[in-house]
């Protein structure tokens, strides 16, 4: 059968340029093969693309596209309130939505000067945790599915579930949670609801015994992550990664103990830190802070007390039904709340919060009105994405795979 | 041969060629309900009893699903990789047998399609053929993932047929035959006798270190995790069967059944006994207290459970170690079989040829 019919060009009278000199991008100019790894390849978590110029099964050159889930989210937070932003927080990194709206809720209450009260707080502080457990569980397992260990991946995954049944007993949503509101929370939690946060971690800690014996010492599973895409302590700062891809590294930050907001000063928590910051060593960082979460998650359970959730201020709390249905100045307020929303004073705020994946960061500046004047959105993907290329370098094509699960890039919150 | 053998012969073929066709079904049900008990959770239960005729369900939906053939694909090569890969994988069974012979009015029953005397040989040489279908699909599929699917494959299935052969060696030397009916046969002999209590001269006594090798040397050979690699999924999509659909995809996953099936059978074969009654069926089998034909078909029976059974046990296994364990990498897996198993393999059939040579075993 004739190349054409094959569906192959005949390249005999096409003139082909030569291969440009010296440029690191260029992947077209020789005979070697090209494959395009994604943007709908199952191993890339989201819309991802990978273009590699393979040699056998050897990435020699690489680069990676990002932009396929681009949703204009920060031009979208100049054009919404601040409470309607709050659902588009949800998109972000959605595999812990909680998380993203509690960091948003601080950033604007930054700007403001308010201050939750402490029950607000310490629900806060449960959902910011279960939203880390629940990253951390997908995280790790999704790594194994793609390392081939499937059965790993559905043990945590039921906790997960799990979780999302709590989260949906605290907002009615298991996904797009939208809990959090400036200045206060949406509901108050349930009664009981903090006495069943805590037996789920109680059960969580035995599924991750088991999860750990499944995995952590597997011969093959060490085989295929110890010593795969190290990212050292020094590029690690040198590239800005944060979060558990540079504690894996050896760089002991964590926004929870640097820069304490809401009551982390009050809990008891360690930060595991890594050496080599290979695969295995991500993997074991996370890990272990599932379990530092879930003795936070306990801590705040037992510390939390009934009491208000909402900050008594006027400018941002939501009217309660009660006044809103009654008097004509609660329905008035209400309209022209939501109508048209609060005003945040003039000023800028950039505040930072150890989000699952690294340094989640809400800049805002306002200028005085309902809406932000500019409002960047630092998510830790961005940083770790733009490593994956000379993570890989050199490296085959399956230990791609298992260094793109374990930097856990999120396409919600890379291109936002 | 008269009428009463071809009959005979007949009833042999469908019976192995339906076991080798119903594998496929069985076996997504018995991957699909293991799975689930290990991780967890349900499994499909919807259909039938305990979710029994799911798999039924798939076959009709393969049956019926568009055949599509891409335009880029040669198609001579495309519709034929199927099929180079499905005949070797049910050709393999021919020579096993799961039963002694039955003697009916003087014609000799043997419960195996074919009496050869190399059986072995054409076990290995049939079973070495499939490797041709993934390699062809790989081609013909002119796709990148694909051709990386079976350029894995090809390599992978030439290095672990050295160690699986050269275990076979061991085996060989023990068993002095390549008749699997006669290696069945010399597994009945009593290896020593503890109170009363005999232990059987199974292969696995005699070769446990060559039974390590050709069971690991199996798993690469049917492209099983932790093997997979020419599938691969999360690496390289499907690998070589990525742009297969509908009946054609699933005479990939026959033929891989069917493999397993027979690889199965050899491991139970040459290292459990074949066809040998589990200790203690000999008891029961004195115990029904029958003579004449009835006492001949009665064995046979009891034979043929316990071979199944073995095979059973050994298909279990293999979806056992599918959902615990992680995936090699490619080098890994090359380094392994050549490495670790061949070097492993040569070392086995020394030993055993000492031991043969000084009639310990």
């Amino acid at each position: 059968m004739s190349p054409e019919r094959m569906g192959i060009p005949n390249t005999a009278n096409i003139h082909i340029e030569p291969a440009t000199v010296n440029d690191p991008d260029d992947l077209w100019g020789d005979s070697r093969v090209i494959v395009n790894i994604g943007p709908t390849h199952p191993a890339m978590h989201g819309a991802l693309r990978m273009v590699a110029q393979l040699n056998g099964e050897t990435i020699e050159k690489s680069y990676c596209e990002m932009g396929y889930t681009h949703r204009a989210k920060e031009k979208l937070g100049e054009n919404r309130t601040y409470h309607q932003f709050v659902v588009y927080t949800d998109r972000l990194n959605y595999c812990s939505s909680l998380l993203n709206n509690v960091a948003y809720s601080l950033s604007v209450e930054k700007l403001m000067g308010l201050e939750v009260p402490a029950r607000a707080a310490w629900i806060r502080m449960i959902c910011a945790e279960m939203a880390r457990i629940i990253d951390h569980l997908i995280c790790v397992g999704i790594n194994a599915v793609d390392l081939g260990a499937f059965s790993y991946f559905l043990y945590g995954f039921h906790q997960r579930e799990e979780a999302y049944t709590l989260i949906e007993k605290l907002c009615g949503a298991r996904l797009t949670t939208s809990f959090t509101r400036i200045g206060g929370l949406m509901y108050d939690a349930p009664d009981g609801w903090e006495k069943e946060v805590k037996a789920w971690t109680v059960e969580t800690r035995r599924v991750l015994d088991e999860m750990d014996e499944l995995l952590t010492g597997n011969k093959i599973w060490c085989m295929r992550t110890k010593g795969i895409a190290v990212w050292d302590k020094k590029q690690c700062v040198e590239w800005s990664v944060s979060g558990p891809v540079a504690r894996a590294a050896g760089v002991p930050i964590d926004l929870r103990k640097t820069d304490p907001v809401m009551f982390y000063k009050d809990v008891e928590f360690d930060v595991p830190v890594a050496q080599n910051g290979d695969v295995y060593d991500r993997y074991l960082v996370r890990m272990e802070e599932i379990r530092q979460s879930l003795n936070i998650i306990s801590q705040c359970c037992d510390k939390m007390k009934k009491g208000p959730i909402w900050v008594d201020d006027k400018r941002v709390r939501i009217p309660e039904k009660e006044v809103v249905q009654n008097t004509m100045e609660g329905l008035i307020h209400h309209f022209k709340f939501f109508m048209t929303g609060f005003d945040v004073p003039a000023g800028e705020a950039y505040t930072s919060f150890e989000a699952a994946n690294g340094e989640l960061g809400f800049y805002i500046v306002s200028k005085g009105t309902p809406r932000a004047h500019r409002m960047r959105i630092r998510g830790p993907s961005v940083w770790h994405y733009q490593t994956l290329t000379p993570m890989v370098q050199g490296y085959k094509i399956a230990d791609m795979v298992g260094a793109l699960g374990s930097i856990n890039v999120i396409a919600g919150e890379l291109d936002r | 041969m008269d009428s009463f053998d071809f009959i005979v012969m007949i009833i042999k073929v469908l019976f192995v060629g339906m076991l080798m066709v119903s594998m496929a079904p069985v076996m997504a049900w018995v991957e699909r309900r293991g799975s689930a008990l290990i991780q967890n959770r349900l499994g499909p239960n919807r259909m039938g009893p305990l979710g029994l005729f799911q798999s039924v369900c798939d076959g009709i939906k393969f049956a019926f699903k568009e055949d599509m053939i891409s335009s880029h694909v040669n198609k001579f090569y495309y519709v034929l990789a199927p099929l180079v890969s499905l005949v070797p994988a049910f050709m393999t069974f021919a020579v096993v047998p799961f039963a002694s012979n039955l003697v009916y009015e003087g014609h000799e029953i043997r419960f195996q399609v074919a009496n050869l005397n190399v059986g072995l040989l054409y076990v290995i040489s049939i079973a070495s053929l499939g490797v041709y279908g993934i390699i062809i699909a790989g081609w013909a599929s002119n796709n990148k993932y694909a051709l990386l699917g079976s350029l894995r494959s090809s390599s992978q299935m030439i290095s672990y047929e050295l160690s699986m052969g050269l275990a076979l060696v061991g085996a060989i030397l023990c068993y002095s035959s390549l008749d699997l009916n006669t290696v069945a046969l010399y597994q009945g002999q009593t290896l020593i006798e503890l109170g009363g209590f005999a232990i059987p001269k199974w292969g696995i006594l005699l070769q446990p270190l060559g039974f390590l090798i050709f069971c690991t040397a199996a798993f690469a050979e049917t492209n099983r995790l932790p093997f997979d690699l020419p599938e691969g999924e999360s690496e390289i999509v499907a690998g070589y069967h990525l742009e297969y659909g509908s009946l054609k995809f699933s005479m990939f996953m026959m033929a891989e059944y069917a493999n397993m099936f027979t690889a199965s059978a050899m491991m139970v074969t040459l290292y459990f006994g074949g066809y040998q009654l589990f200790p203690g069926m000999h008891w029961l089998l004195e115990m029904m207290n029958l003579s004449g034909l009835s006492a001949d078909i009665a064995r046979v029976a009891f034979e043929m459970v316990s071979f199944f059974v073995k095979c059973a046990f050994f298909m279990w296994f293999y979806v056992w170690v599918r959902w615990t364990l992680p995936r090699f990498r490619y080098d890994q897996l090359m380094d392994l079989g050549w490495r670790v198993m061949l070097p492993l393999s040569l070392i086995n059939i020394l030993l055993t040829g000492v031991l043969v040579y000084y009639g310990v075993i």
